[in-house]
């Protein structure tokens, strides 16, 4: 039985109730005690920094040339967090609810209201860092809103707030390595966790410069590696982000939580030619602003396509705002599952505004000609003329998302401010990951997963900007405290040695694996595979899928993978620095993951959130939930055979929240 | 679009590097120059060969990861552009195009265009920090208005990517931007007080000791600086420098 440890007690008690019970590790014995954390982002520099000055002998490792370079550092929009400095009725509670209402009612309460309970503290923390958020006039901290809430909760730094918030946590960080209470390892990737009697004791690390494999033995273990949004091939994830930390640890025990929940982030910039290696976001802060449209008749589609009519020449009776449209309560502000989906309706009704049909327009007009008048009467200019009016307009949008804009103009070669900026949905964030229980502890004791590697807070659907929240929080404010629990038991237990049987064979796995994708044979690079399986999962694993699809998927993933094995080329030896070999690992854990995914997709008989089936829905085409047959964590374990996994339920209970159908009408 | 392209080769830190000769065809303009790598690395798989190792990894101009010597420009021709934002259009077709690893002393080469920056990291945990440890206790965020000049120009500094293209393009190697941005971000903020003199001293002592040049005023750093971190950071820093010098006589 799967016991997610949660506290007993009111609600809003179950954190500081706990954070009294839990047991606690004496200064001296701390130094005695070896915690590894892989991965350096949010979360994982946030942990390593914190356990370190709590005196804990931390090992950090992560694969880029250096901490501060994770994946973190892109995101863009900014951090939740309720401060309630807008006065706009934001509270505890309010953020709990619109997480867990958000999540379509897929999450666990507890872990939800913990994580709203904290999100202050880090706004606090990171401002003490000197993380230099955005301001107001008088000094104090601004907010802007994201989708799927009415309140103004989120903080951020123009379009950098992930890089801000990262180098913060990295700060952090360098000043234990500085103090030498945290040894670095960059440009080292984990290959396995080793697990001694039942525990998980150590890693296998191989060194990526010198292709040395490494043995590193702790008294705990913590991955922080992110998501696995590139499964997908095309996403808005880094290029080497990647799941392989997450599926050697589902190998040796972890659970897997509901892989099937993918977040398709609604404004991205749309694919351009086949040689696309990612996809690049347009922060979802723009939506404040920007108001999405498609033409309403087709003829102007094509007009539009073909170049013969400007998007800006449009009349407007004669655009589409669809959001506005369906949805009059939240308009351009719905979640992004909704968002995501009502942009492929539109688009597969023919009205995509690009060649390939596959775009809808962000438009920016009315927030120029809006912030330009309001200028205008700030500066006190009577009858501005319609340029002047513009011009402060433009001066505004561009002070709030310049950045922004530039990075649109600079892959794209058009001008946001004059022309609509173009966007579809693209793979973004994973809701699945590791489960764990209320203490971030893996199905394998003294395993620990946090931040977008776990499956904790965000159930079927993640809120903008809580990612990051997220990420600091366990790695700030709830590792710190819920591992010494687990550490209590063994200060006594002395150094792990590396010299054991353990430790031996699972060497032997990874310099074995090692080999045999060095010795295929073949001629096909690992991109090739990698391509193909992206294309798989979303045609068939993507924003809607359905019964007949995923079973294909399944068996076209199994055909995929056993050729990878006899026809992939992977150049180069296992002793140098080699990064065909560093993606053909991961491409391979991908291969096993892609069915994972399609399995549980074609398990869970309901919509609900980022996981949408075609055989689930109302009339007017929203997701419809199961609430009787799937209020549960579907928790995978590893047999083999991916989609032939065993299901462990989590039931997940509301006490607090009455689960209602979701409605941004 | 068709090219001809020079790129560096090295086998490994020891190893005698050289420049090789490859053509790719076929580049759509819309392709990024890292996308256009690919093509040619997929190129070299497939006909057996190794691929060229490069740095990379958000590919949006933000991570730092990227760092190619383009025609003999740090990121390539264009201002506040990493190498991963840099799209084919802005090449002639037919073009020969030279690519080269950052060279630098503090930074040496990996393999191929892939060099070790560690130094810089090593930098900043000389002291590019406020050592405030998390304990959920510290005053609420809001008790300390920082005037919007203040955080917005503490916010530009914030900005640099760590790319070390400041480095690669200054005659003399050094690293006064980079070691600037972050002196500066602290020194514009209240947080940044109480250790602005060791912070400044303790950057400072570890650049040299990495090898890094001094710092001659050309001025080449900011014109390629992806960021546009600006020099007024590297004359804020220098008075700082002073001002903590001056103390520790006195
Ligand atoms: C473009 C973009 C914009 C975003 N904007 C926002 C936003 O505005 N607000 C928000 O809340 N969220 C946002 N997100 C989501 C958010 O950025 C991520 O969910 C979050 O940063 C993940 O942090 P993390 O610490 O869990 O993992 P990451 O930052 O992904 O870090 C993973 C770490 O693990 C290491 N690693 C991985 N595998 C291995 C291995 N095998 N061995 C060794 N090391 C390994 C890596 O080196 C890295 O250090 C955005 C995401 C994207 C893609
Ligand atoms: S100052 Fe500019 S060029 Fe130098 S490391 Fe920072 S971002 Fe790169
Ligand atoms: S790859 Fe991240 S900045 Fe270029």
């Amino acid at each position: 039985m799967l016991d997610s440890k949660i506290p007993d007690g009111p609600l809003a008690d179950k954190w500081t109730k706990h954070k009294d019970n839990v047991r606690l590790v004496n200064p001296a014995n701390k130094r005695l005690i070896d915690v590894i954390v892989v991965g350096t982002g949010l979360a994982g520099s946030s942990a390593a920094a914190s356990l370190a000055e709590m005196g804990y002998s931390v090992k950090a490792f992560c694969f880029q040339d250096s901490p501060r370079r994770a994946h973190s550092i892109a995101a863009q929009g900014g951090i939740n967090a309720a401060k309630n400095y807008q006065n706009d009725g934001d509270s505890t509670y309010r953020l709990f609810y619109d997480t867990i209402k958000g999540g379509d009612y897929r999450s666990r309460e507890a872990n939800v209201h913990r994580l709203a309970e904290v999100s202050a503290s880090i706004i606090d923390q990171c401002v003490m860092q000197g993380v230099p958020f955005a301001r107001d006039y008088g000094g104090m901290l601004d907010n802007r809103s994201f989708g799927g809430v009415q309140v103004s909760r989120t903080f951020y730094a123009k379009g950098q707030t992930g890089q801000q918030l990262l180098l913060g946590a990295y700060s952090a960080l360098s000043r234990q390595i500085g103090q030498g209470k945290v040894e670095m390892f960059n440009r080292h990737e984990m290959m396995d966790v080793v697990v001694v009697d039942g525990k998980a004791r150590g890693i296998i690390a191989r060194n990526l410069i010198t292709g040395e494999i490494e043995r590193h033995s702790a008294h705990a273990v913590v991955l922080c590696t992110g998501g696995y949004g590139n499964t997908f091939f095309l996403s808005t994830n880094a290029m080497g982000s990647n799941v392989s930390a997450a599926w050697k640890a589902h190998r040796r025990g972890s659970y897997f939580a509901n892989p099937c929940y993918t977040q398709i982030h609604p404004t991205c910039i749309p694919v351009s030619d086949d040689a696309q290696s990612k996809l690049t976001l347009m922060s979802e802060s723009l939506r404040n602003d920007g108001r999405i449209w498609v033409p309403k008749h087709s003829k102007d589609v094509e007009a539009i396509r073909n170049g013969s009519l400007k998007p800006v020449d449009l009349a407007e009776e004669d655009r589409d705002y669809y959001l506005e449209r369906r949805y009059p309560a939240f308009g351009n502000l719905v979640p992004r599952d909704v968002a995501s989906r009502a942009a492929k309706e539109r688009c597969d009704a023919g009205m995509g505004v690009n060649k390939a049909g596959q775009a809808v327009f962000l438009d920016f007009d009315s927030a120029i000609t809006r912030y330009g008048s309001t200028e205008a009467n700030v500066r006190g200019i009577e009858n501005p003329t319609a340029e002047e009016v513009r011009a402060l307009g433009v001066a505004a949008v561009e002070a709030k998302y310049g950045n922004l804009f530039q990075m649109y103009q600079q892959i794209t070669a058009d001008n946001p401010y004059e022309t609509p900026m173009k966007i579809y949905p693209a793979v973004h964030y994973t809701m699945g990951g590791l489960w764990v229980d209320y203490n971030l502890m893996t199905t394998v004791p003294g395993l620990y997963a946090a931040g977008e590697a776990n499956f904790s807070d965000h159930g079927a659907n993640r809120l903008g900007a809580s990612a990051l929240m997220q990420g600091l929080a366990d790695g700030y404010f709830v590792l710190p405290y819920v591992i010494g629990d687990y550490l209590a038991d063994d200060i006594r237990t002395g150094a792990i040695s590396t010299d054991s049987s353990e430790f031996d064979e699972a060497e032997k796995s990874v310099t074995a694996r090692i080999d045999a994708l060095l010795n295929c044979g073949g001629k096909t690079p690992v991109d090739d595979f990698h391509k193909k399986l992206g294309q798989i999962m979303w045609n068939k694993c993507g924003m809607s899928r359905n019964a007949i699809g995923l079973r294909e998927a399944i068996t076209e993933i199994q055909a995929l993978r056993e050729r990878f094995y006899k026809e992939v080329c992977v150049p180069g030896r296992a002793d140098q620095f080699n990064q065909e070999l560093d993606k053909a690992g991961r491409v391979a854990d991908f291969l096993e993951l892609g069915e994972l995914m399609c399995k549980d997709a074609l398990e869970r008989n309901e919509s609900c959130g980022g996981h949408f089936r075609e055989e689930y829905q109302s009339e007017d085409g929203e997701a419809a939930r199961d609430d009787k047959g799937y209020t549960h964590v579907s928790n995978w374990e590893y047999t083999g055979v991916p989609s032939e996994a065993a299901l462990h339920k989590e039931e997940l209970v509301f006490d607090n929240v009455e689960l209602k159908t979701r409605s941004y009408k | 679009m068709d090219f001809t392209l020079k790129i560096w080769r090295q086998e490994g830190p020891q190893a005698v590097g050289h420049m090789a000769t490859y053509q790719v065809t076929d580049i759509s303009d819309e392709m990024s120059f890292l996308e256009m790598i690919d093509v040619l690395n997929d190129q070299l798989v497939r006909s057996g060969d190794e691929p060229v190792a490069f740095d990379h990894d958000c590919r949006e101009g933000i991570c730092g990861m990227c760092s190619m010597f383009i025609n003999g420009e740090a990121h390539g021709p264009n201002r506040l552009t990493t190498t991963c934002q840099l799209h084919m259009r802005s090449f002639k077709n037919g073009e020969t195009i030279t690519i080269e690893p950052w060279r630098a002393a503090a930074f040496p080469v990996i393999r191929d265009l892939v060099v070790d920056r560690s130094s810089m990291d090593r930098i900043i945990q000389s002291g590019g920090y406020v050592s405030v440890n998390t304990n959920g206790n510290t005053v609420d965020a809001n008790a300390l208005p920082i005037p919007k000049p203040a955080a917005d120009e503490a916010f530009e500094a914030a900005v640099c990517i760590g790319c070390g293209a400041c480095v690669a393009t200054c005659k003399n190697a050094s690293a006064m931007l980079f070691v600037a941005a972050k002196v500066s971000q602290l020194a514009l903020l209240p947080q940044g007080q109480p250790e602005r003199t060791a912070r400044v001293e303790g950057m400072v002592e570890q650049m040299d000791l990495e090898g890094f040049g001094n710092c001659t005023n050309t001025g080449a750093c900011e014109v390629e600086c992806p960021m546009g971190i600006s020099l007024d950071h590297i004359a804020r820093m220098n008075r700082d420098y002073l001002t903590a010098k001056v103390a520790n006589k006195g």
